[in-house]
């Protein structure tokens, strides 16, 4: 069940990531949505699902992106393992910390990332730091609102259900 | 016998020494996992496809359902008939926007006088630091690896990887890895306009100093690269400088908008190899 969960998230991820990518091609899209549902996955279920979503997300992400393909699998490995042990050591279950997360995951996701590109395809390490700490931000915001969605949803419509059942319960 | 630590010490090195090999086995060939790239690509461009059939599907509900919904709370029946032709309106200039596009892709097919076939662009690149698209043509239309994609306002880019049966992966020429043999219209001065991650998103690199490129000049395809046809728009000049080694530092704005591709044409030939600068002079 759990794998399949994994999976499903995996998957949708990299659905939204590459139609939304599709509706606003050239610009790039400031929000990682794989690497979101890795950090999601380490903190949520510890570092092995962390780490095996990484690798699974990140080797996905690189053969449909037409690039090295290993790159984003080694950087979203590691990222996914440190998130998961971190995520295991403290207490992140407040929006804050999860925020922090988030932003932290991505940055160093980034350096990882571009430092191996840059190796493998003999170009200078140049990040576009601007553009690193809004994807950061941006992934941190998507990040906190998947985990408030997931905790809080199932809450919110019972609460809803319980409403309607009562107020059809007073009108007859 | 290991403990959970250890043993998650372990998966994670393996797991990474796994895929330190992988990347190795392509920087050394090159072409070390095109199958796996093939096949994932292959399976994920009908998800994407669907995905995108969704995508216009919600939109459709959204303008012809919901918006139509909002405006049921206004009291003013004429007021309501009005915002009802108003989306009509709407819907009609949008048709009508689509098909002058199409039109001029039509236009463009006839002049260019090459084989081309239209595509649609169905998704993005998953990954946010490189530009590509993925559109619904693909080896079964004929479409090969390096075929350039161009549209009506000049060149877009190239096909890249090995295209699935019906979808193929498009490098934007403003994608850090793209690069394209060009020359200015007016001087002739050849060179090589390369993508990077800045605005304006194009680099020619390799003019030479000497070289009279002014602001404004037109930059067009050399066709040395083998792969896009000669004399096709990408830009116009927006900085040139005296370089400090032998070239010139210029930035070209394209002529594409790269924010709205919705049809894109794929040209039909097969790449020739590269051949010598033959625009300049």
């Amino acid at each position: 069940m759990k794998t399949l969960a994994v999976l499903l998230a995996l998957a949708g991820a990299l659905v939204l990531q590459t139609t939304l990518a599709g509706l606003m091609t050239g610009g790039r899209l400031a929000v990682n949505l794989v690497l979101v549902a890795v950090v999601y996955l380490a903190l949520a279920y510890g570092p092995v699902t962390g780490m095996l979503a990484g690798a699974a997300g990140g080797l996905a992400q690189d053969a449909l992106a037409g690039a090295i393909v290993g790159i984003g699998g080694l950087s979203k490995t590691l990222v996914g393992f440190l998130v998961g042990i971190l995520g295991a050591q403290f207490i992140v279950s407040t929006a804050l910390p999860r925020f922090v997360m988030f932003v932290s995951a991505t940055l160093l996701h980034e350096l990882v990332f571009q430092a191996l590109d840059a190796l493998l395809q003999s170009r200078g390490f140049a990040p576009q730091y601007m553009a690193v700490l809004f994807q950061a931000v941006c992934n941190g915001v998507v990040g906190v609102a998947a985990f408030l969605i997931v905790e809080n949803g199932p809450d919110v419509l019972a609460r809803r259900r319980m409403r309607r059942a009562s107020f059809a319960k007073r009108r007859f | 016998m290991l403990d959970i630590r250890q043993r998650t010490g372990y998966l994670f090195l393996a797991v990474m020494v796994a895929q330190v090999i992988l990347v190795s086995a392509q920087v050394q060939s090159k072409s070390g996992v095109r199958i796996l790239s093939l096949v994932t690509f292959e399976a994920f461009s009908h998800l994407e496809r669907a995905a995108s059939g969704g995508i216009s599907g919600t939109r459709g509900v959204w303008d012809r359902y919901v918006a139509l919904r909002g405006l049921r709370s206004e009291n003013d029946e004429l007021k309501k008939e009005l915002a009802s032709l108003q989306v009509k309106l709407q819907e009609e200039h949008a048709l009508a926007e689509r098909t002058t596009k199409l039109q001029e892709l039509l236009d463009l097919k006839t002049e260019a006088g090459l084989p081309t076939i239209a595509a649609e662009v169905i998704a993005g690149n998953p990954n946010p630091g490189m530009r590509t698209i993925t559109i619904d043509r693909g080896s079964a239309d004929g479409v090969q690896a390096d075929m350039s994609v161009i549209g009506p306002a000049g060149v877009i880019g190239r096909v890249v990887g090995p295209p699935a049966r019906h979808a193929a992966r498009v490098q934007l020429l403003i994608d850090r890895n793209a690069a394209a043999g060009a020359l200015t219209e007016r001087a002739r001065a050849g060179g090589m306009v390369v993508g990077m991650d800045a605005d304006p998103p194009l680099r020619m690199e390799l003019v030479s100093n000497l070289a009279d490129v002014k602001v404004g000049d037109a930059v067009i395809a050399s066709g040395v690269d083998g792969i896009y046809p000669k004399g096709f728009r990408i830009g116009r000049v927006e900085r040139s400088e005296r370089g400090n080694g032998l070239y010139r530092t210029i930035t070209v704005r394209p002529s594409v908008d790269f924010s709205s591709l919705e049809e894109v044409l794929v040209v039909l030939v097969p790449p020739r190899p590269a051949t010598r600068d033959e625009g300049s002079k």
